[in-house]
């Protein structure tokens, strides 16, 4: 689709300042982002910083699958495969995930609210910079963790850092302390992000943006927002209470003094599960901007798509110790959380339902993008069905800990979570640089990627029901796992070289890349009202809007969008009737 | 003038040419009231959970007293700063003032108080933070807490040097509201851990 021939609001392709004419030298430029308070800016630096991270986790993870490829392989030590998982776990949740989803809200929710920059754009900046040292503070742990282990001492204690095994006693030298700091640093930097999200949203929309005129994006990054802030919190508290234990001589986990290790377990899943939401709510909010607009049909069910969105996070609030059946619970507590567990099934099924159904009759053009939504619907509609199974508390207790569990969770955070994202990179690089990204690499990364995690991860489920524990380093040969693991590595190899194509295509297409315009895709929010990329403070003039898609107003004139219920308006927007 | 011509929606309404919204001051103190709150809740659980399974040492029986008057000094500092407010509403700069000052003493004073109860548990009763599970939970809970205290009286003070130095004025009333929202929530948490801490734990 070439670029729209629409006026673009407040003729700001023309009139704004690019970057391009406020460039000096290297030095300059270099210091103009560090200090910057740009969302635009901002948002591409949690981008790049998480895809630095993706590869470094990635390596992890590919060192992970070399010597789990044969059985009784030494390629790296036991202790050496401890941090390699647990670096993995960290990094990809805290330093990929994270940094990848509040970037694109970073980048994306003031542009879609009509807003020139998020509500505290300094204390945005400072989020990032919390981050980002936390990430630092990780991996200083390699060559700065000297303890009784000398130097190069990474966390071997699993992202879930279960006590004891945290404890003094039993994790000496610096390595675990390093893992603590960094998460509560960049749990700060999470929360601040988060109340950002929240204040942006509910305070900073243009004129005519009721609550139900807000694109699908921005609400559902108030619902990851209102889990971060109610989930991540409790991390950092208990966090704090580990290091107490570690710095001060605590005893909060330590069994000898009356403390409880079981309810670090609890407090890391009060965590750990509404985590999954957080990254998961963006991965929907991608797939509510996508999908519409290749299909070119208005998204299905706007109302049930928020109500389904708010109710999913409620419900992940109390769905925790479905982690923890295993550890003993009462019997009544463990039949709510087995209900509760399967009562998200119910929104998200809504929400599929929905998206199906913005399909359906639709002319669907399969861009890049959209290839990786569809994978997505399909991939996460299985990481769904695995997980009602996993919350069945017998079944649960059989493979409790086991490679099916690790290959659910993959099949939710990469098949679903990762696939979304990078369907998100195709639909909003041409607004972010101003260039296409190129669509026949494209296709290469998509079925390579599509290939590779499904040779890996369906794959993984097999040696999970075959009793394979995770966390091993080694295995023997007589176990009948072999080829099911050699299998698997090979998948992860598969998927090792199609984000190899992603990077090129993301180096590539910046500099050659076709020129994009303003609106490559004919789509219908706010930011691609925009020149690409958008200018500093995005709108000389503010926007004014009517309905849920401005840009196909001002394409139709005469066939606007319907106008959406005044019951459902949001304070101070009371018309005279 | 480019932008979307239309200020009237579809049935010919006009939109509200006062399109007001929420004060980013506010909705952001307030998400950030509930992150505090999520993090204190963590802190009361872990208390509430290990009442009496301390195994050894000095026990909150043994040690722990009522803070009643502490515990008047602040919740009374709520009353001061919505006086101050109102003041400031008013322009009243000086009535602001000697409220905000008094809701800083009376801060400072409970802060004293807990400086003294933990003086005598440390040196008569010899309860640190590593003697014993009682001593971690209570330290921590009640530390936390504190560290909001001092937190909170840098910024009042913050507001009250600009005050004495005339740079405030009347249109930030909102910041300081915000900011005395704040102190609510300090004020209030004080409820929660005096109940769990002083009368359910002992």
């Amino acid at each position: 689709m070439a670029g729209s021939s629409i006026p673009v609001p407040g003729g700001l392709g023309a009139t704004g300042v690019t970057d391009a004419e406020a460039e000096g030298t290297w030095l300059e430029v270099l210091h103009s982002w560090v200090v910057t308070a740009d969302h635009k800016k901002l948002g591409i630096m949690y981008v790049l910083y998480a895809l630095f991270f993706l590869a470094v986790g990635g390596i992890e993870a590919l060192i992970i699958r070399i010597q789990l490829f044969f059985p009784d392989n030494h390629f790296v030590s036991a202790e050496t495969f401890n941090r390699m998982f647990t670096m993995h776990g960290t990094t990809m949740i805290f330093f990929v995930a994270m940094p990848l989803v509040f970037g694109f809200g970073n980048y994306l929710v003031p542009l879609m609210l009509g807003a020139r920059d998020m509500a505290f754009p300094r204390l945005n900046a400072f989020s990032f910079w919390m981050s980002a040292f936390g990430g630092l503070l990780l991996y200083y742990s390699f060559i700065g963790g000297v303890g009784l282990q000398g130097a190069g001492s990474a966390p071997d204690v699993g992202w879930w850092a279960y006590s004891p095994l945290t404890a003094r006693a039993f994790s000496r030298g610096h390595s675990t302390d390093y893992w603590a700091l960094s998460l509560i640093v960049s749990g700060f930097g999470s929360i601040g992000v988060a109340i950002n999200f929240i204040a942006t949203a509910f305070c900073m929309r243009c004129k005519g943006m009721t609550l139900f005129r807000m694109p699908l994006l921005p609400w559902l990054y108030v619902v990851m927002s209102g889990l971060v802030i109610l989930a991540v919190s409790p991390l950092t508290a208990a966090q704090v209470m580990l290091t107490i234990d570690r710095y001060l001589g605590g005893h909060f986990f330590d069994t000898q003094a009356g403390g409880s290790a079981l309810i670090w377990a609890h407090f890391f899943w009060i965590f750990g599960h509404p985590e999954v939401y957080v990254l998961v709510m963006p991965a929907f909010a991608i797939m509510n901007e996508v999908i519409p607009v290749f299909s070119r049909k208005a998204i299905f069910g706007y109302p049930a798509m928020v109500a389904a969105s708010v109710a999913i996070g409620f419900v992940s609030l109390g769905v925790w110790a479905h982690h923890m059946f295993t550890i003993g619970m009462t019997s009544i507590g463990n039949a709510f959380f087995v209900l509760s567990t399967m009562l998200v099934g119910i929104p998200t099924g809504i929400k599929i339902f929905n998206w199906i159904a913005t399909m359906w009759g639709g002319k669907i053009r399969y861009t890049t993008a959209m290839l990786f939504c569809v994978g997505f619907l399909l991939q996460f509609l299985i990481a769904g069905l695995t997980g009602i199974i996993l919350s069945v508390e017998p079944f649960n207790l059989q493979l409790h800990n086991s490679y099916f569990v690790i290959a659910h969770f993959h099949y939710v955070i990469v098949g679903g979570i990762l696939f979304a994202i990078f369907g998100g990179i195709y639909y909003w690089f041409p607004k972010v640089t101003g260039r296409m990204l190129d669509e026949r690499l494209g296709k290469w990364n998509f079925w390579l990627f599509v290939i590779g995690f499904h040779v890996c991860f369906d794959v993984m489920h097999v040696p999970g029901v075959l009793g394979m524990p995770r966390s091993i380093y080694t295995y023997e040969a007589d176990r009948g796992w072999t080829t099911l693991n050699q299998i698997v590595s090979v998948g992860a190899a598969i998927q090792g070289i199609a984000i190899a194509i992603l990077v090129y295509n993301i180096i590539h297409s910046c500099l050659k890349g076709a020129v994009a315009g303003p609106d490559p895709w004919d789509a219908w929010t706010l930011e691609w009202t925009t020149s690409s990329p958008p200018p500093p403070y995005n709108f000389a003039i503010e926007p004014v809007v009517r309905s849920r898609r401005p840009l196909w107003d001002l394409k139709h004139p005469n066939d606007p969008d319907e106008p959406v219920e005044e019951g459902m308006s949001y304070s101070g927007r009371m018309p005279p009737s | 003038m480019s932008t979307i011509p239309m200020i009237r929606d579809v049935h010919g309404h006009v939109i509200d040419p006062e399109w007001k919204l929420p004060s980013r001051g506010r909705v952001g103190m307030f998400a950030l009231i509930v992150a505090e709150s999520a993090i204190f809740v963590i802190f009361v659980v872990a208390y509430v959970y290990n009442i009496g399974r301390s195994t050894y040492g000095p026990q909150p029986r043994q040690v722990l007293e009522l803070p009643i008057l502490n515990t008047i000094f602040l919740l009374s500092s709520s009353f001061t700063i919505v006086m101050a407010e109102r003041a400031l509403v008013k322009r009243a700069m000086a009535t602001f003032k000697a409220w905000w000052g008094l809701t800083i003493v009376l801060g400072v004073i409970f802060l004293l108080g807990t400086a003294q109860e933990w003086n005598k548990l440390i040196t008569v009763d010899h309860l640190t933070i590593s003697t014993n599970l009682f001593g971690t939970t209570f330290y921590s809970l009640v530390g936390l807490h504190a560290s909001h205290v001092i937190v909170g009286l840098i910024m009042l003070t913050t507001v009250l040097i600009f005050a004495l130095t005339g740079a405030l004025k009347p249109e930030h009333t909102e910041k300081v509201e915000v900011l005395a929202m704040y102190w609510h929530f300090v004020d209030w948490v004080w409820v929660v851990v005096f109940t769990v801490v002083y009368v359910i734990g002992r």
